[in-house]
C-alpha cells in the first residue's frame, strides 16, 4: 500500500508543478497511514531524483530507460498502471500537465479508477474518499465522491504550498515491461519555445488583448514578463489572428492557468477568457477602458493606456 | 472513411451557474444548452474530411432527451445520422463504456471527441473509450489530416505543438484551430428534421464517482484602483501588499 505521485520530467528536471503533486501526495499518504511513493520515467540526474524526497516522497522509482525520454502518454500510462500494481497503490496523484492528463486517462481505463480531474484540496476522508475539483472551467466546484477502489487525482497549480525539507528518500530502480503497441504513434518533428517560463507552470503571467493593436507592439509586454520573470498568454482573438502562438491562448477554449499573479493588459474581460484565468491569486486589469468588465473580476485595476503604462511598470520592476 | 463523432449538450459559455436543492443541482432554469465547443470543432473537421475523402459522419451523445436540439443542430451541420444512449450522463467512466460499445458495433475509422466538455472539464473520455477498445488517443488535437489510412496530426504541447503520426483507427480529442466551427445554414436545418436519430438503451452502469454537492467560487474583493499617472504604485503593492512578486 503507498500513494504513488507521477513525477513529470521536462528537459530532466522534476516540474514545478510535479513537485507540488509529490508534497500533496506526501500529505494524502499521511491521511491515509501509508507511504508517499514517486515515479521518475526518464533519465533524470541523482541531483533530481533527491528532490522527491525533499518534497516528501518517502521512496522514488525511477524507470530510466531512455525509450521513456520522449513523454508518450500510451507508455506512461502502463508503466504506471504496472507501478501502481507492484506498490499496490490504490491512490494515484499528478499534476495536470498537457502529457499527464492523457496519460492520466488512459491510466483510468486500464485500472478502471475513478479519476478527478482539476483537484484543487486535499481530500476530505470523514466518510468516504471526497474531493472538491473545479468544474465550468473554475465557475463552480463539485465536491465528488471516488466510489472505485482506484482512484486518480490530478491536481490544478496551487492546490497546496509544497515545503521543501531536507529529507532523502531511497530510489529503487524499477524495470517495466514496454509493450510496442505503446510506440505505434510516430513523433515526426517537435516545436518549442526554448528558455521560455512555461505559461501552465509559470507563477506569474503577463498577458495581452486586441488592445495592443498589433503583433509588432508585443515589446512592451515581454519587457514586462521578463523584468518580471513571468510568461506571456493572450486573449483568443490574438491567437486567431496569429499576433500569437495558440499556446499562448487562455481561457475557455484555450490554456487554463492559475498563477499567483496574471496581469491582463487590454483585454475587456470577456466571460469565456475569465473562464481561464479566475482561479489566478492576484489579478492586475489594465484597461483604458474605466467600464471594462474584467475590472470587476480583478484586484487591482488601472485605468489607462498599455502603451503609456506597461514601460513604466517595466522600469519600476527593474529598479524594485 | 467512418467518423464518431461524440457531442456533449452543455450550458452556453455565458451562463452564470447557480445551484438549487441545497446546492446539490446546478440549476438548469433559464439555461441555453449548446454543442461543446471543443465538440464543434470535431464535428466541423469531421464534416470537412467527408466533404473531401467522401465517407459517414455520425454524431454520438450519451444524454437524456433534452440533448435532442443539439443533435439536431449537429445533423444540421452535416453529419449524416446520430446515435443517443438514453441516459443520465453521470460519469466519464460510464459515459465512455457507452460509447465504447457503439464503437465496437460499428467499427468507425476515426472517433473525435473534444478535448474536454465545458461543464465538467474532466479531459478523459478520449483516453478511457482508447484504452477500452485498445487503440491510440491523442488530445489535444489542433490539425488533422487524413493521407489513406494514416493520420498526420499536429498536438498542442507546452510551449508548442508536436507532429504525429498513427494509423487508423484512433480516437482524438479536438480543440482549435482543427478548423472553423459550422454553421447550419436553412438547408442543412431542413435536411436534419429528417436525418435518423437512433435512441439506445444503456449498455453497462459501471460509476466510479459521485458528486455529492457542488459549491461556487468565494467572490474577489473590491478591485483597487491605482490612477495612471502613479501607476508605478501598483508594483510597490504587489511586493509588500499582495506578496505575489
Ligand atoms: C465559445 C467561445 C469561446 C471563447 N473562448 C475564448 C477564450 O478561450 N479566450 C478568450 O480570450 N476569448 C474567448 N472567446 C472570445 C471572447 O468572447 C472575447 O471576444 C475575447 O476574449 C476578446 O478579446 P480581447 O479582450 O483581446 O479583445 P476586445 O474585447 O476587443 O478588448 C480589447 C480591450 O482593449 C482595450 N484597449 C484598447 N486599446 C487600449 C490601450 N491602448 N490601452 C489599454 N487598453 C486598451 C479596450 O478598451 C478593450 O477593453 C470565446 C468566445 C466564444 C463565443
Ligand atoms: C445530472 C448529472 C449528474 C452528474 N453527476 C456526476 C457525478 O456524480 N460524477 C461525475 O464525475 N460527473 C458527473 N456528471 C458529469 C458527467 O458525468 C460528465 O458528462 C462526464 O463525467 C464526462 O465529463 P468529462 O468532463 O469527464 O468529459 P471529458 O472527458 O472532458 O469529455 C471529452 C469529450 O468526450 C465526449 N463526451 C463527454 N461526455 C459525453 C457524453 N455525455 N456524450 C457524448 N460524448 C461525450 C465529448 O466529445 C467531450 O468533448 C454529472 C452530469 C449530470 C448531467
Amino acid at each position: 500500500m503507498s500513494v504513488l505521485i507521477f513525477a513529470e520530467l521536462e528537459e530532466g528536471a522534476i516540474k514545478k508543478s510535479s513537485l507540488e503533486a509529490i508534497y500533496y501526495g506526501s500529505k494524502v499518504a499521511e491521511q491515509t497511514g501509508t507511504t508517499a511513493t514517486a515515479l521518475v520515467l526518464g533519465e533524470g540526474s541523482t541531483d533530481e531524483l533527491a528532490k522527491a524526497g525533499r518534497f516528501g516522497a518517502t521512496e522514488v522509482l525511477h524507470a530510466s530507460d531512455a525509450r521513456l525520454n520522449e513523454g508518450n502518454a500510451l507508455a506512461y500510462a502502463s508503466v504506471v498502471a504496472e507501478a501502481a500494481n507492484q506498490e499496490g497503490a490504490n491512490i494515484i496523484v499528478l499534476a495536470k500537465s498537457s502529457l499527464a492528463d492523457s496519460m492520466a486517462a488512459r491510466l483510468a481505463g486500464k485500472l478502471k479508477a475513478g479519476l478527478a480531474a482539476n483537484v484543487i484540496e486535499l481530500p476530505d476522508l470523514s466518510g468516504g474518499f471526497r474531493v472538491k475539483r473545479s468544474i465550468f472551467t473554475g465557475k463552480a466546484f463539485a465536491i465528488t465522491e471516488l466510489t472505485a477502489e482506484k482512484k486518480i487525482l490530478a491536481i490544478k497549480k496551487n492546490t497546496i504550498t509544497p515545503e521543501e525539507t531536507d529529507a532523502t528518500a531511497p530510489v529503487e530502480a524499477f524495470s517495466p515491461v514496454l509493450n510496442d503497441t505503446d510506440f505505434v504513434v510516430k513523433v515526426t518533428n517537435v516545436e518549442k519555445a526554448t528558455g521560455d517560463i512555461l505559461l501552465p507552470e509559470a507563477d506569474l503571467v503577463v498577458s495581452a488583448g486586441r488592445g495592443l493593436k498589433g503583433p509588432e507592439n508585443w515589446g512592451i509586454v515581454e519587457d514586462l514578463a521578463k523584468a518580471l520573470h513571468a510568461a506571456t498568454a493572450c486573449s483568443k482573438p490574438v491567437s486567431d489572428l496569429d499576433w500569437r502562438p495558440h499556446h499562448e491562448h487562455v481561457g475557455q477554449t484555450g490554456i487554463k492557468i492559475s498563477p499567483n499573479l496574471y496581469i491582463a493588459c487590454g483585454i475587456s474581460g470577456a466571460i469565456q477568457h475569465l473562464a481561464g484565468v479566475n482561479s489566478s491569486k492576484v489579478i492586475v486589469v489594465i484597461n483604458k477602458d474605466a467600464e471594462a468588465p474584467f475590472f470587476k473580476s480583478a484586484d487591482y485595476g488601472i485605468v489607462g493606456d498599455v502603451f503609456d503604462v506597461l514601460p513604466r511598470l517595466t522600469k519600476a520592476v527593474k529598479e524594485l | 472513411m467512418k467518423i464518431l463523432v461524440c457531442v456533449t449538450s452543455v450550458p452556453d459559455t455565458i451562463t452564470k451557474i447557480t445551484l438549487t436543492d441545497n446546492n446539490t443541482k446546478l440549476n438548469k432554469a433559464g439555461v441555453q444548452f449548446i454543442t461543446g465547443p471543443y465538440d464543434d470543432y470535431a464535428l466541423s473537421r469531421a464534416v470537412e474530411l467527408k466533404e473531401q475523402q467522401g465517407g459517414t459522419v455520425t454524431v454520438l451523445n450519451v444524454g437524456e432527451a433534452d440533448a435532442e436540439p443539439v443533435i439536431r443542430k449537429c445533423l444540421a451541420i452535416g453529419a449524416d445520422d446520430a446515435i443517443r444512449v438514453n441516459a443520465e450522463p453521470t460519469d466519464a467512466y460510464f459515459v465512455a463504456e457507452q460509447i465504447a460499445a457503439v464503437a465496437r458495433e460499428n467499427s468507425y475509422d476515426l472517433i473525435l471527441m473534444g478535448r474536454e466538455s465545458i461543464d465538467y472539464n474532466g479531459g478523459q473520455v478520449h483516453g478511457i473509450v482508447g484504452e477500452m477498445l485498445g487503440i491510440p488517443s491523442i488530445s489535444p488535437v489542433m490539425k488533422l489530416d487524413i493521407e489513406g489510412s494514416t493520420a498526420k496530426i499536429t498536438r498542442e504541447i507546452e510551449g508548442g505543438h508536436e507532429d504525429l503520426e498513427a494509423g487508423l483507427p484512433l480516437v482524438l480529442g479536438c480543440q482549435e484551430p482543427i478548423a472553423e466551427w459550422k454553421i447550419p445554414n436553412m438547408r442543412g436545418i431542413m435536411t436534419a428534421r429528417t436525418k435518423k436519430l437512433t435512441v439506445v438503451e444503456p449498455a453497462g452502469k459501471d460509476t466510479l464517482t459521485q458528486i455529492s454537492s457542488y459549491e461556487l467560487p468565494p467572490a474577489r474583493g473590491a478591485c483597487k484602483m491605482i490612477p495612471a499617472e502613479e501607476a508605478e504604485t501598483l508594483i510597490r503593492l504587489l511586493r509588500t501588499e499582495a506578496k505575489v512578486i
